[in-house]
């Protein structure tokens, strides 16, 4: 099968007053369909820039993005995309931030409506399509991003270190409900994170990128059974995995 | 309680100018007590006067808030979002507003006769600068991270228009909106001091030329509440437009 997404040689210089910096140094893997990877690796080590390239918020300057085959030269309508803070509208309401990503396409109003909440029920907040942005809490709005990102049924959705910045009790929770979704879904998922038992967990693939320039320093399968659970995170298996991406990152 | 103070203070003060001016040997036409001030009001009112000069200032005020906050908005928007255009222009908008309105105001007059049409643009010239800097202010602040949103989710330039710069502009946009309102009433009576057969600027000068103070303060007294009932409006709608942003206190 053709992966859905593929980096070859990915670089980026970001232009600076002596020469630019290099944030990404030939970036190379690949990504199948329905794969959930995890991208980890220290502050600084262009995670973000990657990620921007692959949703082609950004162009590299050497190398190039694949994505079902094509060269990549701007933003795909097939490609979710979840930031690192929630970034919603503040003046529309939970619903009408989800419905926005079907507005711009401009499909029928009504049916759009039924979508939005359908997905607000997927991510588990039903009761809030009315609310503003301003009334949810870090994690309720981060969920409403997802439920975003998943409106239009992309094939691809990219997430950037989506629980950064909630409490460790809601961060369990949204980790078994992006599984969730995920399994019901079939998408193919890339998510960053800070997180070595969080990429672990989470993932079928964890990409360890190096320090600036970051460039892919281990490319690992993680051989854990699905459904996963908290439990797995004893077992010695679980462990090792850990060690490893560990000693990839230091 | 408290919300009756302001009554109160102004109660006590229009009572010692009564006093002041009844029994001192202030004449009336440097100093009319309050009552004379009524009494005369209630006489332009029965012969109709204060009605039809106050519907002409108003007329040009409106009309020269709307082009000078229309006209103040779209130019703020270009300047906003073209570099070029802002350093090719910046400089005069910059100068011409170190030149005071009562300098030009009589050129504009002889320009465009003494009718209404030299005071909607005396009123529109010092509505636009306030108008002008909230808009690109308002434009420039619109954080950067939503109009990533907007491009992942590959919104024309219309939409991102619409649907993310109209909206989180608007706040800033009101703010200026509402300084220029109350400008506008002071550009129109301006117009009307240099040239005019009719308005409450006009009738200010009339009851300056016949000694009639009474008169005088019956057209100023107009003109701060037509200031005030225009800041109101705006004020108003504001909260209408702006309901997400209002966080209920208490
Ligand atoms: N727009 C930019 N212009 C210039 N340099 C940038 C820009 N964005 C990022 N950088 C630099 O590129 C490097 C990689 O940044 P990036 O944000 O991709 O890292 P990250 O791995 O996402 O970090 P974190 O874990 O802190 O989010 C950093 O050294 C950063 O300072
Ligand atoms: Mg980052």
């Amino acid at each position: 099968m053709t992966p859905i997404l593929t980096a070859t040689d990915l670089s980026l210089v970001y232009p600076n007053g002596n020469g630019g910096l290099q944030a990404l140094d030939r970036v190379t893997f690949s990504a199948q369909r329905n794969e959930f990877l995890c991208v980890i690796g220290a502050s600084g080590s262009g995670k973000t820039t990657l990620l921007r390239l692959l949703g082609g918020l950004l162009n590299p300057t050497e190398g190039e993005v694949q994505f079902e085959g094509e060269r990549m030269i701007g933003p795909r309508r097939r490609i979710g995309f979840v930031f690192q803070a929630a970034n919603l509208m503040p003046w529309r309401s939970a619903l009408e931030n989800v419905k926005l990503p079907l507005e711009l396409q401009g499909t029928n109003s009504g049916a759009n409506s039924r979508r939005a909440a359908e997905l607000l029920k997927l991510v588990g907040l039903v009761d809030f399509e009315n609310t503003l942005p301003r009334d949810l809490s870090g994690g309720m709005a981060q969920r409403v991003a997802i439920a975003r990102a998943l409106v239009h049924e992309p094939d691809l959705l990219l997430l950037d270190e989506p629980f950064g910045s909630l409490d460790a009790l809601t961060r369990e929770r949204m980790i078994f409900e992006l599984l969730r979704i995920w399994q019901m879904r079939k998408v193919t998922i890339l998510m960053v994170t800070h997180s070595i038992w969080e990429a672990v967990l989470m993932a079928d693939r964890v990409l360890v990128l190096s320090q600036r320039p970051g460039s892919i320093r281990l490319d690992l399968e993680m051989p854990l059974s699905r459904p996963r659970s908290l439990d797995m995170m004893h077992t010695p298996e679980f462990g090792k995995l850990v060690d490893q991406v560990r000693s990839a990152i230091e | 309680m408290t919300a009756l103070l302001p009554l109160v203070a102004i109660g006590v003060a229009l009572l010692f100018w009564e006093g002041v001016a009844r029994w001192s040997e202030i004449p009336l036409f440097i100093l009319p007590p309050p009552s004379a001030i009524g009494e005369r009001l209630a006489r332009s009112i029965a012969d109709g006067s204060l009605q039809r000069h106050t519907l002409v200032t108003l007329s040009e005020v409106l009309a020269g808030l709307a082009l000078g906050a229309v006209s103040a908005s779209l130019l703020g928007y270009g300047l906003a979002k073209s570099s070029t255009l802002e350093h090719a222009l910046s400089p005069y908008i910059v100068a011409s507003q170190s030149i005071p309105i009562v300098a030009i105001a009589p050129l504009l007059v002889i320009w465009f006769g003494p009718g209404r049409l030299s005071k909607v643009l005396i009123s529109a010239l010092i509505v636009f600068f306030p108008v002008l800097i909230n808009t690109i202010v308002g434009v420039r602040t619109v954080p950067t991270e939503l109009y990533d949103v907007m491009r992942s989710l590959r919104a024309t330039k219309a939409q991102i228009f619409r649907k993310l710069e109209v909206p989180a502009a608007t706040p800033v946009l009101l703010g200026g909106l509402k300084i220029g309102a109350t400008l506008s009433v002071i550009g129109a009576v301006v117009g009307e001091f240099v040239g005019s057969d009719q308005g409450l600027g006009f009738l200010i000068n009339v009851g300056n030329g016949l000694y009639d103070t009474p008169l005088v303060f019956v057209a100023v007294i107009t003109l701060v509440a037509m200031a005030l009932v225009l800041y109101g409006l705006v004020a108003m709608l504001e909260r209408k437009v702006l309901a997400w942003r209002i966080v209920e206190v208490g």
